[in-house]
């Protein structure tokens, strides 16, 4: 074996090489391959996976994605048909179901996600114009939200806690977006999968005005909250006065009957003793009469008495002058 | 390296092989400094030994791997799928024949939204500025106000064959859903129900959606929870959503307070009726006894008096007086007939002489 043809066994192996590498070529399982021979796609896209073979050199493989694809949408602002600035931010799933159409059109995934932008962006801004902005916030039409149970009823009327009322719905709107979105994408080999709002949000500009109507709204809420509680309390102090008087007047009542009965059961009892006969009645009298002299005369009493009466008719004579009837005066000195 | 990154796709979610390693040319510089030691004629042939040794100690290189024990490897020949491969130390074909995918399926895996916990690494989480996570939680709500919600998406990698071939970016697709979710969710729910009262059914919701489109998807992801985070009002209304909040503690208190003068006062004056009637009870039956006792004894005397009532009457009547008189200071006797002294007698002089 001379120099020279040790270098061609060299030379044809690595061309052999060469050769083989460039006639095999792998597929993955997450994608498909387009063959094109010079630059002309030939044949049915290779689908299945794994070792394949081509022609060498003249051939080339384009791998195609076979997965799922996300197209992800940058936020933009555009107006509602409330002319209400929003920022919408919208994500699509999407599928290359016809390479080669897909090849042909659009080559590359850059082109396509460039298509996906203009399409999206553009139905998605008809979509919004079309649709006042609580459409695309809410879902279920006739969700009925849990209430504050510290929220009155006059605040209920104030459709405070309450949503806003919706004809459609943000999936309805989804799917306009889709459907019209979806026919035109068709064209270039793709299949739109689904289409969902991923953020909506106010414009800069408008928040502050959005956080104005929140405070306010809060405010009065709070505002309620004081009065209700003022009122309350006014309620309570009058409930107070109320029932004091109540009270104190029952017992007064209460208090008046019971001496009332007490005092007539005593008169009844008095009566039943007193007026038994007329010889009872004068003798009552006479009693009671001496009685009160004890507690009616006390030490500053000036006292008159004539000789004529009972007690100093024996001071003038042994006898008294007839029967003279017990004649007395008397009275306070002041 | 795994097959994917060699055909042009992008990478894999998980696209580092178990194999490639970065000593490699070293370690293949360190062999040929070696060879040239043990083989120091050189020549064509010493190159060629050199070059099988090479090929030999690469093909060693890349022909094992380890699948840590939370994981599974999905392993691809010439990219078709072959088989799953268990936890432990497995050998392959070499030269990128086969190529192994390792997917942590075990692993809890969680994605977060609004916040970022250090260390906590989800792939995609730390790429995203800081502006990304405000614009996150700005929500609207069912009654048209704005809300800042953060929450926290658990998930596990169910199904590593869907999760690696059937959507390009499961992950960042599932951030997608969940964020497209929770804004649906918010959405039909209004600000009062977002920040307190609803929490746990809206937690409940979006999970029970996020689920419905994983499946729908097929991205072979599971997820176990959706937990809310922090809620709160946009930062200039916060104050007036705690204004509502003091209102609130105010009207308790202010009705408190009216509540703590009512029962300063009634139990009391409830108490003082019963003592006014105890009492007024109390001089009923005092009455009532006195006038028993009276009557009794009036009947008693009367029964007695019956039997010789002048003579009785006479003795009351001088007993009476005689109890009476003692005590009076001044005393004036006069005759019946000299009733013309009368006028001139100075009372206040008059001082009593006792009998």
């Amino acid at each position: 074996m001379n120099k020279i043809t040790r270098i061609v066994i060299l030379a044809v192996l690595g061309i052999g090489t060469y050769v083989l590498m460039s006639s095999v070529y792998t597929v993955s399982e997450v994608e498909q391959m387009i063959i094109t021979q010079f630059g002309k796609p030939v044949g049915a896209p290779v689908t299945s996976a794994g070792l394949k073979v081509k022609v060498p050199f003249i051939q080339d493989v384009n791998p195609i994605d076979k997965r799922v694809l996300e197209w992800d949408g940058s936020p933009s602002d555009m107006p509602t048909k409330d002319k209400l600035y929003i920022s919408v931010d919208i994500f699509a799933r999407w599928r290359i179901t016809d390479p080669l159409q897909y090849f042909l059109r659009l080559r590359d995934e850059r082109s396509a996600q460039s298509r996906l932008d203009d399409i999206l962006g553009s139905e998605t801004r008809n979509a919004v114009a079309k649709h006042e902005l609580i459409e695309i916030i809410r879902t279920t039409k006739d969700r009925v939200p849990l209430r504050d149970a510290l929220l009155t009823d006059a605040e209920r009327e104030q459709d405070i806690g309450s949503l806003v009322p919706i004809q459609k719905g943000r999936k309805l709107v989804e799917q306009e977006i889709f459907a019209a979105a979806a026919e035109k994408i068709r064209v270039f080999g793709i299949e739109l999968l689904d289409i969902r709002f991923k953020r909506i949000n106010y414009n800069e500009s408008v928040r502050p005005k959005i956080y104005d109507r929140m405070i306010s709204e809060r405010r009065q809420i709070a505002e309620r909250f004081l009065s209700e509680g003022n009122g309350e309390a006014a309620r309570i102090r009058g409930n107070r006065v109320r029932d004091l008087n109540k009270i104190q007047s029952e017992a007064y009542w209460k208090v008046e009957e019971i001496r009332g009965l007490a005092d007539a059961k005593a008169t009844e009892i008095y009566s039943g003793a007193y007026n038994k006969s007329p010889e009872a009645v004068e003798f009552y009298e006479f009693t009671r009469t001496m009685q009160a002299y004890k507690s009616i005369i006390a030490e500053n009493t000036t006292l008159i008495l004539s000789t004529g009466s009972d007690l100093f008719k024996f001071l003038k004579g042994m006898t008294p002058d007839g029967d003279v009837d017990p004649h007395k005066r008397s009275g306070d000195s002041r | 390296m795994s097959s994917q990154n060699g055909n042009g796709g992008r990478g894999g979610p998980w696209g580092s092989g178990a194999n490639s390693g970065p000593g490699f040319e070293d370690l293949f510089r360190q062999a040929q400094d070696r060879l040239k030691q043990i083989l120091p004629s050189g020549g064509p042939r010493g190159l060629i030994v050199l070059a099988v040794l090479a090929l030999a100690a690469l093909g060693a290189w890349t022909s094992y791997y380890t699948v840590p024990s939370d994981s599974v490897a999905v392993v691809q020949r010439f990219g078709q799928y072959n088989k799953d491969v268990p936890p432990g130390l497995h050998f392959k074909l070499p030269f990128g024949i086969d190529a192994a995918t390792i997917v942590p399926v075990k692993r809890q895996l969680k994605q977060e939204f609004g916040f970022t916990t250090p260390g906590a690494g989800d792939l995609y989480q730390g790429r995203r500025p800081r502006d990304e996570k405000t614009r996150e939680t700005q929500m609207v709500t069912g009654d048209l106000n704005a809300a800042l919600v953060e929450w926290v998406v658990q998930y596990r990698i169910s199904d590593p064959v869907k999760f690696l071939f059937e959507v390009r970016e499961p992950t960042e697709t599932l951030r997608y859903v969940s964020e497209s979710v929770m804004r649906e969710v918010v959405g039909d729910r209004t600000v009062d129900e977002v920040i307190t009262i609803g929490r746990q059914e809206i937690e409940s919701e979006a999970l029970t959606k996020m689920q419905a489109l994983s499946t729908k998807y097929a991205m072979g992801i599971s997820i176990d929870q959706v937990q809310l985070k922090n809620i709160n009002p946009p930062e200039p209304v916060q104050e007036s959503f705690n204004e509502v909040n003091q209102a609130q503690q105010e009207k308790e208190k202010l009705i408190n307070e009216a509540r703590r003068d009512y029962n300063k006062v009634i139990p009391l004056a409830e108490g003082e009726k019963d003592q006014r009637i105890r009492e007024a009870d109390g001089y009923r039956l005092k009455r009532i006894n006195e006038a028993e006792g009276d009557a009794a004894r009036f009947n008693a005397l009367f029964a007695e008096y019956s039997k010789a009532p002048e003579v009785t009457r006479r003795r009351i009547y001088i007993e009476t007086l005689q109890d009476v008189m003692p005590g009076i200071r001044s005393k004036i006797i006069v005759d019946e007939q000299t009733r013309s002294i009368l006028p001139l007698l100075n009372l206040d002089s008059q001082k009593g002489d006792r009998p």
